[in-house]
């Protein structure tokens, strides 16, 4: 077992420059944690033969749970025993990924009695990693776990962890309660998050608004987008402020507004509020002056997904608008009915976007009960093979009688 | 008995209990921010309340050392508050601005750069790569720090004429969702996998391994009078799904991985909707410890977008008004054969009109 800190002349080169070393990191817990040395006496061994040494390892996990562990082992064991086995445990974040100091040692606390000493803050999906265990201490380092509040994420063809923006806890824009609706609705589908029983994964994403700080519209299959229906919020003086400091109101705002909804007389500002695509640019510019409306909520868009295993989706319109208030009956309504028809007609590993591909939006909207609005397309089909169904020919004869 | 006490599905912490006093008190409640200075904001509510974020970048991989070290900066500084954004960076939540500069020193000497806001670059979102990935094309968090010691810069001012987003994934099942990025740098594996005939039988359920094709490439076949599997090469696009059911489906290939450029997504609605990266470099060696090759495409692509975007302009919107023979011609990036998609839909990328920039 090494005792002494491997030598690691590559990953010394990663030591020097400006921006953080994530080499000095690992030695960090190098000098303590022999899990964390054998990290880096592996990872040295792949930046000089340019491979992984790791394998994938599938049934790993705790007691009732068929995710939130991801099965890890080394390909060289011998040469590195410590990280032999070193799986790693996604642990659910607090929404919106805010943290007291007490909140990080306990967890740190945890990490230094149980594994390698060693995170990721945070994980793609949002979770807090806890990068490296053995196979024997994944029950006992759970129970520590839960026994402070903290409990496993998502991993396979379950629920994953659901993320959300800073939302109203430190933006004037977030339109819905993001980080409510991300803990109420993690909360609600415990079951659905640490059971994998769906044809693959499914991952929500709460955005206060149309900016999009978590990504939802490109890598959530549940996208809820902060958006609002009434008039953008205008203060004239602070406009006129903006214009007096540098901003060109004509060229950087009423030029660049993708509906052509904005003039400028140098004075004031007008909205063409009905016209207004809701894409934040003039309020981005200028925040003192400009603000969402009022009556606030979100649009709900599905469907966004990596390339595995059919290509990139982005997430497309299913609801324009909907209030988003606790506690969040109509989109969990949403998500179900979806969930009923996707697990049952969905194939395996085909994400709900491929699904819908599949079997063709129109269709999947009927299955759900939702009706088709000319929101939810970029444009009407060019092609015309429509596969017009019987019952059309006996209502038009309905309608005649 | 320990079993029966055994406690789960309590979900998440409840988010409140981690919230700043001031935030609580202002929730919902803000009028609207500035951005101070580079890593520095102050978000006013109504109320007239104040709240200082300082934000640092930081590796993502964090010992829990560091983790420590920001806990006791955040016991001294903010009374114990602070939070993550989406890109890694550390966010110290201040009521005291009179705290921000000392804050600021501290970071700075313990060495996590102060930035990422506004129209700069923020701090590269990664994955996993060599340091925990088994069928990584090649590490994610050393191509990022190459990157970013030459992009340090960028991070630091808000100089470029608008928010420029990196994104490190290191196969193509992309689990950084590299796929919506201004510049998104992706590891390819480019062979198909290398069957271990006498492992196979041994370690892998045969159908399981069938099916895990997205491109119905693998079927079984005898081999030497074993069972085992035969890959159909041409339909192979070295997602290595198989490598991740099977370990005796080899994906990782040290001569043929490499590593792959993608430009101009974005996720953010403003002005023109979001919109997925497209393939700029189709190749590039993986050359640890610093891939050189790697640094210099993506500093001439942020130097070349820097110099003829106009302000507020993303590069996917810069691309669009200059059109793609621009971006290749300013960029001296080679255009080839695999530029032109060939996967689903391919021919809704065609160009199909007669709308083109043409000299001489």
């Amino acid at each position: 077992m090494a005792e002494k800190e491997p030598k690691t002349p590559l990953l010394d080169e990663l030591e020097k420059g400006p921006w953080p070393s994530f080499v000095r990191e690992i030695k960090k817990s190098a000098q303590t944690n022999a899990m964390a040395r054998g990290t880096l006496g592996q990872l040295e061994r792949s930046y000089e033969d340019r491979i992984s040494h790791w394998k994938h390892g599938g049934l790993v996990g705790v007691m009732g749970y068929g995710g939130g562990v991801i099965g890890r082992y080394s390909d060289l064991p011998e040469e590195f025993p410590e990280v032999a086995a070193f799986h790693t445990y996604r642990v659910n974040q607090p929404s919106g990924w805010f943290y007291t100091s007490e909140a990080l040692r306990t967890i740190c606390d945890i990490w230094e009695k149980h594994g390698s000493g060693l995170t990721n803050m945070h994980g793609s999906t949002g979770d807090i990693i806890l990068l490296g265990s053995s196979t024997e201490a994944l029950e006992p380092c759970f129970a520590d776990l839960t026994a402070h509040g903290w409990d496993l994420g998502g991993s396979g063809s379950d629920v994953r962890t659901p993320s959300a923006c800073v939302g109203p806890g430190r933006c004037e824009w977030a339109c819905y309660d993001t980080l409510e609706a991300c803990y109420d609705i993690t909360q609600t589908y415990q079951d659905e998050l640490h059971r994998p029983m769906f044809p693959y994964k499914w991952k929500f994403k709460f955005a206060g608004c149309p900016n999009d700080c978590v990504a939802a519209t490109a890598r959530s299959d549940c996208s809820v987008i902060g958006t609002w229906r009434d008039e953008i919020q205008i203060d004239q003086d602070a406009v006129r402020e903006y214009a007096a400091n540098g901003v060109d109101v004509k060229s950087e705002v009423v030029d660049l507004c993708p509906s052509g909804c904005i003039s400028w007389d140098g004075n004031e500002l007008t909205i063409d509020d009905p016209e207004c695509v809701k894409c934040m640019h003039c309020i981005n510019v200028m925040p003192k002056a400009l603000a969402p409306g009022k009556d606030r909520g979100a649009a709900i868009l599905i469907g966004a997904k990596a390339p595995i295993v059919g290509g990139a989706l982005l997430s497309s319109v299913f609801v324009p608008f909907i209030k988003m208030e606790p506690p969040f009956e109509e989109i969990k309504e949403l998500a179900e009915a979806m969930w009923d028809v996707w697990g049952e007609y969905g194939k395996n590993r085909e994400r709900v976007g491929e699904f819908i591909q599949r079997v063709g939006l129109g269709n999947f909207l009927e299955e759900i009960g939702l009706d088709p609005v000319p929101e939810m397309i970029a444009h009407p089909r060019t092609n015309p093979y429509i596969f017009f169904e019987e019952e059309l020919e006996e209502d038009e004869d309905e309608d005649e009688e | 008995m320990a079993v029966a006490q055994r406690k789960t599905d309590i979900g998440p912490p409840n988010y409140k209990q981690f919230l700043h006093p001031l935030i609580k008190k202002n929730y919902g409640q803000w009028k609207y921010h500035e951005i101070l200075e580079p890593g520095v904001m102050v978000h006013v509510a109504h109320s007239g309340d104040k709240i200082y974020t300082v934000r640092a970048g930081t590796p993502r991989l964090l010992s829990i050392e560091s983790i420590r070290t920001f806990a006791d900066l955040a016991d001294k500084y903010t009374g114990g508050y602070l939070r993550w954004t989406s890109r890694h960076n550390v966010e110290f939540l201040l009521d005291d601005p009179g705290n921000i500069e000392p804050l600021k020193k501290e970071l700075h000497d313990l060495g996590y750069p102060v930035g990422g806001t506004g129209n700069a670059i923020s701090s590269i979102v990664h994955t996993q790569g060599w340091v925990h990935c088994h069928s990584s094309a090649s590490d994610a968090s050393g191509v990022v720090k190459s990157l970013m010691d030459e992009l340090y810069e960028h991070f630091t001012h808000m100089d470029l004429p608008a928010k420029l987003r990196v994104a490190f994934a290191c196969c193509l099942n992309m689990c950084g969702a590299v796929h919506c990025s201004d510049i998104s740098v992706l590891g390819v594996h480019t062979k198909p996998p290398t069957i271990n005939h006498d492992d196979l039988p041994k370690m892998c359920e045969v159908p399981t391994l069938v099916a895990s094709c997205p491109t119905g490439a693998i079927r079984p076949a005898t081999v030497d009078g074993k069972q085992s599997v035969e890959v159909e090469e041409e339909q192979c696009m070295y997602c290595g799904n198989c490598y991740t059911v099977c370990p005796a489906m080899q994906i990782n290939n040290a001569e043929s991985d490499g590593i792959s450029i993608w430009v101009g997504g974005k996720v953010s609605n403003a002005r023109t909707e979001p919109k997925f990266s497209k393939l700029a470099i189709p190749y590039l060696p993986n050359n640890p410890p610093r891939w050189p090759e790697v640094v210099e495409a993506v500093v001439n692509i942020v130097k070349v977008y820097a110099e003829h975007a106009r302000k507020h302009e993303r590069m996917g919107e810069w691309i669009e008004r200059i059109g793609w023979p621009r971006f290749f011609e300013l960029t001296g990036i080679p255009f080839t054969k695999y530029h032109i998609d060939d996967f689903k839909h391919a021919g809704e990328t065609y160009k199909r009109s007669a709308h083109l920039k043409l000299t001489h």
